[in-house]
Order: structure tokens, then C-alpha cells, then sequence
């Protein structure tokens, strides 16, 4: 019988938001709390709440201060963080395929010097995991995942760049991501995927929630580009796998 | 139907709304009005829903024309001059465009952002529910970006209700009241005092994303990286360097700097309106004082309908009269546009 965990933090983040904080460091038992209260408000609505976003460590719980006070949204949080990980609730398992290496994978070879590993090994053990989306943000569809091999944690470039491609497939300190739009990056660019994590007038717009599975399978340049044409009329190349 | 047409607009100005929260789970940010409470105004002097899509105008100068119909609209925000075919207008106030008639507005004066609303709101293609833009997401609507010159509004054509001007609370130059938090035990005590003992210089690169500011630095106790989380409009973080940045409503949904404090909701629309250049205080508030405030703003909201006066009221003109002339200013009894450029 495990011991009842430590409660969480709460943070004021305003007036107008909580921030329940299970751990300051990225840890995968934090993130499931984390992802386990977010499961549970969802399921089962609190007045005033109006969104939640999970992060690693952390669960923002916005709410208006009209209908609830910090207080008793507070005492309330708190219960249900306490209150046992669900069980085995649905989770989704998603194949994102990615071409590695070359003009789509910039930082592919400069990760294996740096790790002192082949390319190749860095491909094999990167499509090789498997990867829970811990949080989506900082731009529409960035999704962060929680899962990658030891061996390959690295960190982050000294110096972010100001603009990477869409569909990046990038590894950073102990994170994977697949990010959606073209925009700054600190982390090390391995690949790319022609998936749209993000992809207005589709249904749906958002492909990936956070607390879905994913795993990688290579593919080459040439079926990148076709299924780069696919996506951009619409399709989801990402394959949803039975789980 | 008519038409707006934007005749020449600077940067920093777009089509805003509410905004669309509920989404930021997914990464998309909330967006929507820099100072809700101006928008508001603008939006209930042309009987509008509060918070419906309204003309953000940025601190440059515009020109919008009324093509195809007479359009009837409302100005509220940073005040500046602005006519209508050589009729000074005042803010706080709707009127009416004749077809063809241009409304020219200068640069803001003693403000970033001023709300041009328009009668029966902007027609456009809602995304999760708001047309706000948001460029880098490539969403907004009737324009995925800021406007241009020649870019068209589809509005109704005036219905020749009355107009009216709005007695809004006095401008307010108090500091800037935040709740301390979430991350302020990332800083030393001495950090927190000069945070909240400084002043504060808005920085020329702030934008909708985030207003930096410039000041003394705040050092961090454990260094300036954090596991990213969640963030909301108003997150003052503090990143390496040690100058606040304050997050706004285009900003991202998670950040990696610890937040030292966040800008209470009463206050935010009153933040966003201080010019670049300008300088101004923090001063903590408790988080209930805080939703006592952000409570009062809400009604205040709210009840600004009732805060509507006729502008061809005879005794209401009298009154504004007397007021505008206290206040110190020549007044015109025929010239509406006068009547508050003294107060505003």
C-alpha cells in the first residue's frame, strides 16, 4: 500500500487562476497527478471554472472570480488531488511518422557527436520510445512529451534560434516535442513530421490531447514530402493506433 | 449592409474581441481586447454586446471611410483628435458617418489603444467562437492578421439611432496593484522590495505579447529557468536579465521564467493603455482584495449601459457644458466634439 502523496501547492496566479503545483522539476509521477486532476475536472465540471492547462509540474485552473473565490476553489482542488489516480482511464496511442537527419533534421548529427553515438543509434533509440503528451503549449499544437531514452537527454542549445520549421521533431534537456508552427526553438532539431498538431478548418483542430501516447516511425524524404501534401489539403497522417 | 473601409492605419492595430479562452490547453492563446473596459465603452454607445468584435487602433494614427451606406460608430480608449470632414469628434461618444465621410484619428495621446466600435458589431468568420486576431496562430477574422490600408469591414448600415456619450470612472493613476506569486519564492526578499519600491519604464519593443520593462534588476534566487507552466494575462516574469516582462493577451500559453507576480484583473486594461516610454509603480494587493476588485470591475462592465447619456438631451448638454467649462477649456454648445476634450 503506498503512502498518500503530498498534497500540492497552491499558487495564486492572480485573481483569476490557480496554479496547483505537484513538483517544481520535470518528474513523470508529478505529471500524471498533474494529468489525472485536469482528467477529473473535465469529467466532472466545477462552477467558475473555465479552462484548465497541465503542464509537467503543474495544473493551471482558470475561473472566474464572480462565481468562486480562491478559497474555496482552493479547498475544493485539493480534495480532488488527494483523491486516488483513476483508473486506467482511455488513453489514445498515436504513430506520428518523421524523416530524420539531413535538411529536415539539422541537429541530428551534431547530437550524436555530442552524445557520442552514430545518427543512426540516435534515430533507432528516439523512434524506439514510447511517449505520453505531458503538456501542449507555448505555441498552438507544441506538444511536449514525457519518455525519452536517458541516453538521449542533452541540453538545450546555448543559443535559441529565432525560427524552426513546422512540423519539428526536436529532443531538449530530458523532453521530446513535436512542434506544430514554424517559430523559436532552443532545442536540438532531429526531423521532421508532415502531422499538423494544429490545423485550422479540420476536424479536429487540435489532433493531440495531453495525456495521449505517442511513438515515432521513420520515414524517408521522398514519402515526408507526399504526405506534407496530404496533410496540408487536410488529411491526418498521424495513424491512430488500437489500443 | 455597408462597409468600413480602412483608409490608412499604422502597426499594432486589429480586429479584437472577448477573445477565445478554452483553448489553451492545446497551446492557442486567449487574445481579445488590450483594455476591456474601453472596449466596452465603445461598445455599449453603439448598443452593442460588451465585449463584441470592435477596431483596436494601436498608438499611430487611422482613417476609416463609410462606403455604400452611412455607418454609426463609437470611439473610446487613448483619446486623440480626430474629425469628420472638419467635424472635431470626441471620444467617449458615437456618431455617424455619411456614406463617403472619412473619421481621421491621430496619434494617442495619454494611451496605447483606442476602440473604435461599430454599430451591430463586425461581420467576419468566428474561430472557437471569437474573431480576434491572432496572426501567428493565422487566426482572425475578417482578417488572419493586423489591419492594412484597403482592408474592408462588412458593418450594417447606420439605423439612425440616437447618440450618446458615457460618463466613465475618472482615470486612475494609482500604481498598479499585483498579487505576488506564483513563483515568487524564486526570489530573495531584497528582490521582492525593489520590485515593488521601483519605477517602472515600459519598454519600445512591448507588444501584444508582452510589455518588457525597464528598471533595476531583479536577481533570481535559483536562477532564471523553471520548469515551464501555465500562464495568464498579466504573469509579470522576470527572465535572465532580470527586467519584468508582463505577459498580454497574444502571450504564450507556458513560460520557462519564474513569475515574480501577476497584474490583477482590475488593473490590466489600465496597464495595457500606459504608453511606451512612460513609467509607473507595482503595488501587492492580497488575492481577495484582488477579487473584490476584479468583482467591482465586473458590474462595472456590466452596468455600463446605464451609463449612457443622450447627447440631444437639452438639460444633459447643459450639464456636460457646465462640466466641460470647470474643467477649464473654451466649449462650443453646437460643437459635440468639444464638449469632453477637456476631461478625456
Amino acid at each position: 500500500m503506498a503512502a498518500t502523496p503530498a498534497p500540492p501547492r497552491l499558487l495564486p496566479s492572480g485573481d483569476s487562476a490557480i496554479t496547483v503545483e505537484f513538483s517544481r522539476d520535470i518528474d513523470d509521477a508529478a505529471n500524471q497527478r498533474v494529468l489525472a486532476l485536469d482528467h477529473v475536472i473535465a469529467i466532472a465540471p466545477i462552477a467558475g471554472v473555465s479552462e484548465t492547462v497541465p503542464t509537467y509540474r503543474s495544473l493551471l485552473v482558470h475561473y472566474d472570480p464572480v462565481q468562486t473565490s480562491y478559497e474555496a476553489l482552493g479547498a475544493r482542488l485539493l480534495e480532488l488531488a488527494q483523491q486516488p489516480v483513476p483508473a486506467k482511464a482511455k488513453t489514445r496511442r498515436w504513430r506520428i511518422p518523421v524523416t530524420y537527419g539531413g535538411e529536415h533534421g539539422i541537429d541530428l548529427e551534431d547530437v550524436a557527436k555530442a552524445l557520442n553515438i552514430t545518427p543512426d543509434d540516435v534515430v533507432a533509440r528516439h523512434a524506439a520510445g514510447d511517449y505520453r503528451v505531458a503538456m501542449i503549449g507555448f505555441t498552438p499544437g507544441w506538444s511536449y512529451l514525457s519518455g525519452l531514452d536517458p541516453s538521449l537527454h542533452i541540453s538545450r542549445r546555448q543559443n535559441p534560434r529565432l525560427m524552426t520549421p513546422a512540423g519539428t521533431i526536436s529532443i531538449g534537456g530530458v523532453q521530446a516535442g513535436v512542434q506544430c508552427l514554424a517559430g523559436p526553438s532552443g532545442w536540438h532539431l532531429l526531423g521532421r513530421t508532415a502531422v499538423r498538431t494544429y490545423q485550422l478548418h479540420r476536424d479536429p483542430v487540435f489532433l493531440l490531447e495531453p495525456r495521449d501516447h505517442v511513438v515515432f516511425s521513420p520515414v524517408d524524404a521522398r514519402t515526408f514530402a507526399e504526405q506534407d501534401r496530404a496533410a496540408e489539403a487536410g488529411e491526418i497522417v498521424a495513424e491512430l493506433l488500437p489500443s | 449592409m455597408s462597409k468600413l473601409v480602412v483608409a490608412s492605419i499604422g502597426p499594432a492595430s486589429s480586429v479584437q474581441d472577448r477573445g477565445r479562452p478554452g483553448a489553451q490547453r492545446y497551446g492557442l492563446t486567449s487574445s481579445g481586447a488590450m483594455d476591456r473596459l474601453s472596449m466596452a465603452a465603445a461598445n455599449a454607445l453603439v448598443g452593442n454586446e460588451p465585449l463584441s468584435a470592435a477596431v483596436e487602433v494601436g498608438p499611430f494614427g487611422a482613417a476609416f471611410t463609410a462606403r455604400e451606406g452611412a455607418v454609426r460608430v463609437a470611439l473610446a480608449g487613448a483619446v486623440r483628435n480626430g474629425d469628420i470632414a472638419g467635424r472635431s469628434v470626441a471620444f467617449d461618444t458615437s456618431m455617424t458617418l455619411a456614406d463617403g465621410e472619412t473619421l481621421t484619428l491621430g496619434f494617442a495621446r495619454g494611451g496605447a489603444f483606442s476602440y473604435l466600435a461599430i454599430e451591430g458589431g463586425i461581420s467576419g468568420e468566428p474561430m472557437f467562437g471569437s474573431l480576434a486576431v491572432n496572426a501567428r496562430a493565422g487566426l482572425g477574422s475578417p482578417y488572419p492578421r493586423p489591419l492594412q490600408p484597403g482592408d474592408e469591414l462588412q458593418v450594417i448600415t447606420a439605423t439612425g439611432a440616437a447618440e450618446y456619450r458615457i460618463e466613465l470612472p475618472a482615470p486612475d493613476a494609482a500604481p498598479i496593484r499585483v498579487v505576488m506569486g506564483p513563483q515568487d519564492d524564486e526570489f530573495p526578499d531584497d528582490a521582492k522590495t525593489l520590485f515593488l519600491a521601483s519605477e517602472w519604464k515600459i519598454s519600445a519593443t512591448s507588444d501584444r505579447m508582452g510589455y518588457r520593462l525597464e528598471g533595476p534588476v531583479i536577481k533570481h534566487l535559483y536562477g532564471h529557468n523553471i520548469v515551464s507552466d501555465g500562464t495568464v494575462n498579466g504573469s509579470v516574469q522576470i527572465p535572465g536579465n532580470g527586467q519584468p516582462i508582463v505577459l498580454m493577451p497574444d502571450r504564450a500559453t507556458t513560460g520557462g521564467y519564474p513569475k515574480i507576480a501577476t497584474v490583477i484583473t482590475a488593473d490590466f486594461g489600465r496597464f495595457a493603455q500606459i504608453p511606451a516610454g512612460h513609467s509607473f509603480r507595482f503595488k501587492a494587493v492580497s488575492v481577495s482584495e484582488a477579487q473584490a476588485a476584479a468583482r467591482e470591475f465586473a458590474e462595472l462592465l456590466r452596468t455600463l449601459p446605464d451609463r449612457l447619456r443622450g447627447i440631444e438631451n437639452f438639460d444633459l448638454n447643459i450639464e456636460a457644458l457646465r462640466d466641460a467649462n470647470v474643467a477649464g477649456s473654451a466649449v462650443s454648445a453646437v460643437d459635440a466634439g468639444t464638449w469632453q476634450s477637456s476631461s478625456a
